[in-house]
């Protein structure tokens, strides 16, 4: 158990850095910062004295490094349009995005669980055809489509909620409801699958011969086995927790870390765009050990130590 | 010669008009279909208290799924008809809650690949807690004592700490040991052992024999082994039923099938078997394939692969005929055949 979880701490950290280092080239690779930020009127002394500023004169892997020491002293760099740590800038924007997206994950695991695991009990009844079809609609429209279509609806036609922005709880209504219906549709379908899965298996049966009520049957053995497929995908939709809602907070003005993100990529502000990157990645990385942990809970065939008999 | 054998002898083709005392299980006119397809084209047939009756047959007889039908373990889509009394009472369109107290109580039933039979997140003495709990009442101290106490009993090597193993932390063959020992939790009247050995070590096959034979004599409970193999079954049970294409084609004392099969299929799968001693002659296959459930021939569903097919053959159904006390076949060769065999020496299994 102990070894399985520092091998995955290991790869957590070699897959931050990995992804630090993507998006290092990519960036540097697509455009020159000094003109966006400078404007195109800049003189090129101005360029020049920009470019010497930031370390941009420098040979990119001499850059490199000195971005690579400088995370690891924790040190994240200052925004170069606005000024000021850019990590501060970041964080600031944070809690906009988890008021989206907290509330959009409760409403994924509330209605995209409980639809799967019934739709998968009454397969291929009425109301599992129903859910199916309403979770392939709800996801694959995209979330700005979605989006706009419930402005159009809701904001423009009805005139009940804010077309955008943020101020009142009636505007977290529409972009919440965005990013919830595809998250609980995806969610619905694959809890679904891993139902059946699980359902056709010969312990089912087993206990099915030992005479247990079909709901406990579910309950104790469906529901444990189906989860630890489930976890892997709702891990995955914590982890996006901060930059699953890039489009919608587009869609809406909404002043979270996606419209950041997508304001300094046209800026390219480049350590603000680095700085998101890496808590993306922290993010992401930090969820998926988080499964791996709740694995070893989950399956016992993955802690594999002979745990017998220990108390 | 007359022939003596242990279990009472009630031909599995006709229904007696009173109910014998020894009468635990009684299946009439079952049929399983899928989609429209039938797989089960009416079994008639009884299991007496007590008895060891194995079930031969290939995959696709329909051997297994005449018993899961009787459990109701077959999915919803089946179309299951017919009768299954256990005593008196109907299994079949019973409430569930009703059968779940015959299921895993008075009749129990253990699979073939015990590793996956087994829940696999869930540890053993949990698992077999969930019997004792829910048809022995037991809670508590009491569910463990017990687990522990049929652990040993069925050979489980270091039960007080197997306890709290996984299934995947025993082999196969242990998890075959648990899965009987959660059969015998609901104190059976019947154990219902779908090909039990299968996926086991051929050492590993006969200790898990002797166990079933053993745990049969002491509890006195009913045996159903379900089988591929003639062999198997031969050995533990004191009637054989050989199945084929969803029906039943004969039913026979065990020892008298290896010596004097009546139907010819039957001869055919023995004539498929190496001898267990002399020389290995050369084995003779039974040519052609089993009929598709989809395009079963309108007669005999043997017809087509058989050495003594006649043209009656591929216009009726033979219906399973008592040609012995305690034998039954059916074959349409075999009736014609009946008359003759009376003088015959050679063969004189006589009526």
């Amino acid at each position: 158990m102990f070894r399985y979880f520092i091998i995955r701490i290991l790869r957590a950290l070699l897959t931050v850095a990995l992804v630090v280092t993507f998006a290092f080239i990519v960036l540097r690779l697509s455009g020159d910062p000094a003109y966006s930020i400078m404007g195109d009127n800049a003189s090129p002394e101005a360029l020049a004295a920009f470019r010497k500023e930031w370390g941009l004169d420098q040979p990119l892997w001499n850059q490199y490094l000195h971005y690579f020491a400088a995370i690891v002293h924790g040190e994240l760099g200052q925004s170069m349009r606005g000024g000021g740590p850019a990590l501060d800038l970041v964080l600031s924007r944070i809690p906009a995005t988890l008021m989206l997206t907290l509330p959009a994950l409760l409403m994924k695991l509330a209605i995209g669980i409980p639809a799967g695991i019934y739709a998968a009990l009454h397969r291929d009844s009425l109301i599992d055809r129903a859910v199916m079809v309403t979770a392939v609609a709800g996801y694959s429209v995209p979330s700005f489509v979605l989006g706009l279509a419930l402005v159009q609806l809701l904001a423009i036609w009805l005139a009940w909620l804010p077309t955008g922005g943020a101020g009142s709880p009636l505007h977290l209504i529409l972009p919440i409801v965005t990013l919830g219906v595809g998250g609980a549709a995806v969610l619905a379908r694959f809890v679904r699958s891993a139902m059946l899965e699980v359902l056709g298996q010969p312990y089912i049966r087993t206990a099915n011969a030992k005479g247990i009520p079909w709901t406990a049957v579910v309950r104790d053995h469906a529901l444990p086995n189906a989860a630890i497929p489930t976890v892997t995908i709702v891990g995955f939709m914590v982890g996006n927790l901060i930059a699953g809602s890039v489009v919608v907070e587009s869609v809406f003005s909404w002043p979270g870390v996606g419209n950041l993100l997508v304001v300094s990529v046209a800026a390219r502000d480049l350590s603000v765009v680095q700085c998101i990157l890496l808590l993306v990645a922290a993010a992401m990385v930090l969820s998926n050990l988080v499964v791996d942990f709740l694995y070893g809970f989950l399956d016992p065939r993955l802690s594999n130590d002979n745990t017998a008999g220990r108390h | 010669m007359t022939v003596q054998h242990p279990i009472p002898a009630a031909p599995a083709s006709k229904i007696p008009a009173t109910l014998s005392p020894g009468r635990l299980l009684t299946i009439e006119n079952l049929t399983v279909g899928f989609n429209g397809v039938r797989v089960l084209r009416g079994i008639d047939l009884t299991l007496a208290r007590g008895e060891a009756l194995g079930v031969v047959g290939e995959s696709g007889s329909g051997k297994s799924v005449t018993w899961l039908a009787a459990l109701g373990l077959l999915p919803k889509t089946a179309e299951v008809s017919g009768s299954v009394r256990l005593d008196e009472d109907e299994l079949l369109g019973l409430h569930a809650s009703r059968l779940n107290r015959v299921r895993g109580g008075r009749v129990a039933m253990i699979f073939q690949d015990p590793s996956s039979a087994l829940n696999p997140v869930i540890r053993i003495g949990r698992q077999i807690g969930e019997v004792l709990a829910r048809h022995q009442g037991m809670s508590g101290a009491s569910v463990r004592a017990e687990a522990k106490r049929l652990f040993d009993l069925v050979g489980l090597p270091d039960s007080a700490r197997r306890i709290d193993a996984y299934p995947h932390e025993l082999s196969g063959g242990q998890n075959q040991r648990v899965m009987i020992a959660m059969a015998l939790a609901g104190k059976p009247d019947v154990l219902i052992a779908d090909e039990p050995t299968t996926a086991l070590d051929a050492t590993i096959q006969a200790q898990i024999l002797d166990l079933l034979t053993t745990i049969r004599k002491e509890t006195g409970m009913a045996l159903v082994l379900i089988s591929h193999d003639l062999g198997v079954v031969s050995e533990t049970c004191e009637r054989i039923m050989v199945m084929y294409a969803g029906g039943i084609v004969e039913t026979a004392p065990s020892n008298l099938i290896f010596e004097t099969p009546r139907h010819p299929y039957t001869q055919g799968l023995l004539a498929a078997v190496p001898p267990f001693e002399g020389a290995v002659e050369r084995l003779v296959p039974i040519e052609g394939q089993v009929p598709h459930p989809a395009n079963m021939p309108t007669g005999c569903a043997f017809a087509p692969r058989c050495s003594r097919h006649m043209s009656e053959c591929e216009k009726i159904v033979p219906p399973l005929k008592s040609i012995a006390a305690g034998r039954a076949s059916a074959c349409l060769a075999e009736e014609g055949a009946q008359a003759e065999r009376h003088s015959s020496p050679i063969k004189s299994m006589s009526a």
